[in-house]
């Protein structure tokens, strides 16, 4: 494994995260709901029937996408390297939307709000995810030298 | 009203996080993932701090009956591992490294990189609706066993 730490932003990283993790926490003790962003859009989209209301799902999606917009404008441009053709986007988006559901979590609702409750489900579904991440890139990186 | 205030606040607060996290850079979290290259731990750093925060509200949440604004906490009951929780997380992980998105940073990319970010949106809500209709396949195959979804 050749490890190259330059490009890393840990101190960012770490408060971001504790700003992921408040909002996740206000979600919990505010409206006593899960914070996971595939489980929220989906109900937003009127894809399920979960147990949160529509509005709120799709006041938090809204806010979400502002809140994002607002920290750019004040302390952007955010940095952001894409896809250069779109078919990564499009074949992506349609296993994350898929995968996600399947397994009922994302990295928000598994990662965050499950491993922190100790969710032997969610911890495992995190463990998987992120192995099956790993792979795919190093296979995609040999066949195609990846974007 | 308090609900939709609460959450709403808790929408910009996590939309902000993933814009100071590094997150909304595919880049990045691909290069997370790419720990046989250029590896990038700050995704670890990002799950760190979430994570502990997050610790701190459950033991919380485990000593209060209810939340603040309403009845009840709806949370998810399912305990037992399934095919479905590691066939669809196996899948996730696919989509997570070939674009480098996961669905936050995909939603709160809408206002900041448009056009990328709608294309991986509108496939991402293409394959929730396929497994939803796989879903409802399953079901009328064999009304018995209707399952029910889970967080």
């Amino acid at each position: 494994m050749i490890a190259s730490f330059s490009n890393a932003q840990p101190l960012a990283g770490f408060m971001g995260g504790l700003l992921i993790g408040l909002s996740a926490a206000i979600m919990l003790l505010g409206i006593g709901q899960i914070a996971g962003i595939s489980g929220i859009l989906a109900r937003s989209a009127l894809l399920t029937q979960s147990r949160m209301p529509w509005t709120l799902a799709t006041g938090f999606i809204c806010a979400l996408v502002v809140g994002a917009a607002l920290f750019d404008q004040q302390f952007g441009p955010i940095e952001a390297n894409f896809p250069p053709e779109s078919a990564w986007l499009i074949t992506g988006g349609l296993c994350v939307g898929f995968g996600t559901r399947l397994s009922n979590g994302c990295t928000s609702g598994h990662g965050v709000c499950g491993i922190s409750r100790l969710s032997f489900r969610s911890i495992v579904a995190t463990i998987t995810f992120m192995l099956s991440g790993i792979i795919t890139i190093a296979t995609v990186n040999i066949f195609t030298g990846g974007w | 009203m308090l609900q939709l205030t609460i959450t709403l606040v808790a929408g910009a607060c996590f939309g902000a996080g993933l814009g100071l996290s590094g997150m909304m850079n595919p880049a990045r979290v691909r290069g997370f993932l790419d720990i046989f290259g250029h590896w990038d731990p700050t995704l670890a750093f990002v799950m760190l701090g979430a994570i502990s925060v997050m610790t701190l509200a459950w033991h919380i949440q485990r000593k209060r009956s209810k939340p603040l604004a309403t009845n009840q906490f709806a949370l998810p009951k399912t305990k037992q591992l399934d095919p479905a929780l590691i066939g669809g997380a196996t899948l996730f992980g696919v989509g997570w490294a070939l674009a480098g998105l996961c669905p936050g940073p995909a939603l709160a990319s809408l206002g900041t990189q448009t056009k990328p970010a709608a294309i991986f949106v509108l496939a991402m809500l293409t394959g929730m609706a396929l497994e939803e209709l796989t879903k409802a396949i399953r079901r009328s195959d064999n009304p018995t066993n209707s399952s029910s979804t889970h967080q």
